[in-house]
């Protein structure tokens, strides 16, 4: 197997874009990308995306995609993982590369949300749950999270605020990221009177739906060989699945495919929890927050919300997670955030992440689709 | 909207019906080919008799298109007597009353319905077990 490494990175700012459309954003991140990777073209394009049918009704993104973005002819191909679908294009162009088989590949991540709005953008995420059995009784991401969290307070005694830390932390970060949606600090009263989505989940523990691309440039070594600028590699990678429908878990509270993932990269990079330096969770509400903490060894079943009260996720704690903002800071263009995720840690090894930036030499970056069916890891090391 | 893609699950809908595995003994949910604890093939469909408690519970009040006219509408995750969990709406109670170990039973409710001239969809809820059976 070969080293891969990640020569370029770019992102569109995560928002409302009215005047921009999905082949638009995607590709001007991918031109950002390729500018810095120094490359003009790749073997291939691998397009994460997981509503692109259901929410503008466009399917067969990849290929529309690589023709505006300039690569017409090159191989193209969507990557559906629902909200995991960012995480699963990176992974499916690291094996490409890594396989030998592709020297140089671009991963895009892109959604765009806002030409839908409310209930119609809730059926659509909804599409991420077993249709039959959770679909049908109204239940959506958002729902399913609000059960996971409720028994979570009832298993381990605690309360709706104690989760206020994860979406505080997520704000703050979000201040310094200019490519974030919510560049404002939130507080623990604010959190607290918020609106409820699906009680006991609010609507400040709940990652914002918006538009937004972001793509990254991943090549074998003799490519970067050529290259004078410092590069990221990537040193673990590996995905897992359990069921999709909450109710065929043994435990619900433990994110089996999230433990599974993260294992098989920490087994790969030969790392432990306590050498990743940073970590970018898939945060769509706060209990996923907690339950990655725990999945990812960083905390023991039931502390993940501790970790979090004890300041320890902050940029000065022994965890930091969602240091750009995460998807409740930075915004949530679903089958993008695996990207934006990866783009982040770049930033960070890289010494780019300006007043965010944390001492960091091992970042990771876990993307989850539904209540973590799909959970895909990367473990990325930086230039020194 | 599917007539047959409604039609096709009425049995899990209406009786719910579960699949037990003739090796280790596990109920799941639905129609299941592959046992999900011990990966036996060796299963029997079964009924699930629709008696448990609440497992976890939430309130929803930003519904998916379909089911805006419920809202705030309370679901929960039943354990079932038999041992598996089902997702369902509770039904029959007030938003103030559920918590964690109510003892629930299911019944048969509308739950969608496609437009003035579409597909009503009927299946199950859970509502808290009446006070006699208790």
């Amino acid at each position: 197997m070969r080293k891969v490494y990640i020569t370029g990175f770019g992102q569109t700012r995560v928002q409302e874009h009215w005047g921009r459309s999905a082949r638009d954003l995607a590709t001007s991140s991918i031109l950002e990308a390729l500018e810095r990777a120094e490359v003009e073209g790749a073997d291939a394009l691998y397009v994460g995306n997981a509503l692109g049918g259901e929410l503008t009704g466009q399917e067969h993104i990849a290929a529309l995609i690589a023709d505006f973005a300039g690569l017409t002819g090159t191989e193209a191909v969507r990557v559906e993982a629902a909200g995991g679908s960012g995480g699963a294009a990176v992974r499916l162009g690291y094996i490409a590369v890594a396989s030998g088989l592709q020297n140089v590949v671009i991963v895009t991540g892109v959604e765009k949300m806002s030409d839908l709005a409310g209930p119609a953008v809730e059926e659509a995420l909804a599409t991420s749950a077993d249709e039959e059995y959770e679909g049908v009784q109204g239940l959506s991401p958002v729902g399913l999270s609000a059960l996971l969290m409720r028994r979570y307070m009832h298993e381990y005694d605690c309360e709706r605020r104690d989760f206020a830390p994860f979406s505080v932390n997520s704000h703050q970060n979000a201040v310094n990221n200019e490519y974030a949606m919510f560049r404002r600090p939130i507080t623990v009263e604010a959190f607290e009177k918020a609106r409820l989505v699906a009680d006991p989940i609010s609507l400040l523990d709940s990652a914002p739906a918006a538009d937004g691309a972001a793509t990254v440039v991943l090549c074998s070594e003799q490519v970067v060989g050529t290259r004078k600028r410092a590069t990221v590699e990537i040193v673990g990678s590996a995905s897992a699945t359990d069921s999709v429908a909450l109710h065929d878990r043994g435990n619900p509270l433990f994110l089996h495919a999230a433990h599974e993932s993260v294992q098989g990269a920490y087994a790969q990079a030969g790392v432990a929890p306590e050498q990743i330096d940073l970590f970018e969770p898939h945060d769509a509400f706060a209990i996923l927050s907690a339950l990655s903490l725990e999945a990812c060894g960083f905390a023991s079943e039931g502390q993940g919300v501790r970790l979090a009260m004890e300041g320890e996720i902050g940029l000065g704690g022994s965890i930091p997670i969602c240091t750009m903002g995460g998807l409740k800071g930075r915004g949530y263009p679903v089958g993008a955030a695996g990207v934006y995720q990866i783009v982040e840690v770049c930033q960070q090894l890289l010494g780019e992440a300006g007043a965010n930036q944390v001492d960091a030499w091992v970042g990771m970056t876990q993307s989850l689709g539904g209540t973590g069916a799909t959970a895909v890891t990367h473990i990325l090391k930086g230039p020194r | 909207m599917s007539l047959a893609r409604h039609w096709r699950l009425q049995d899990q809908r209406y009786r719910l019906m579960g699949t037990q595995c003739e090796e280790c003994g596990a109920r799941m949910l639905g129609r299941r080919y592959i046992c999900t604890r011990c990966k036996s093939r060796n299963l029997q469909a079964c009924n699930l008799k629709g008696q448990g408690a609440v497992y976890s519970y939430t309130v929803v009040y930003d519904a998916p298109s379909g089911y805006e006219g419920l809202v705030p509408y309370p679901a929960g995750l039943v354990r079932l007597d038999e041992g598996p969990l089902v997702a369902a709406q509770l039904t029959d109670v007030d938003i103030e009353e559920v918590y964690v170990g109510m003892p629930v039973e299911m019944v048969t409710r509308r739950l969608r319905e496609y437009g003035e001239d579409g597909l009503i969809v009927y299946g199950y809820k859970f509502r808290p077990k009446l006070k006699d059976q208790v």
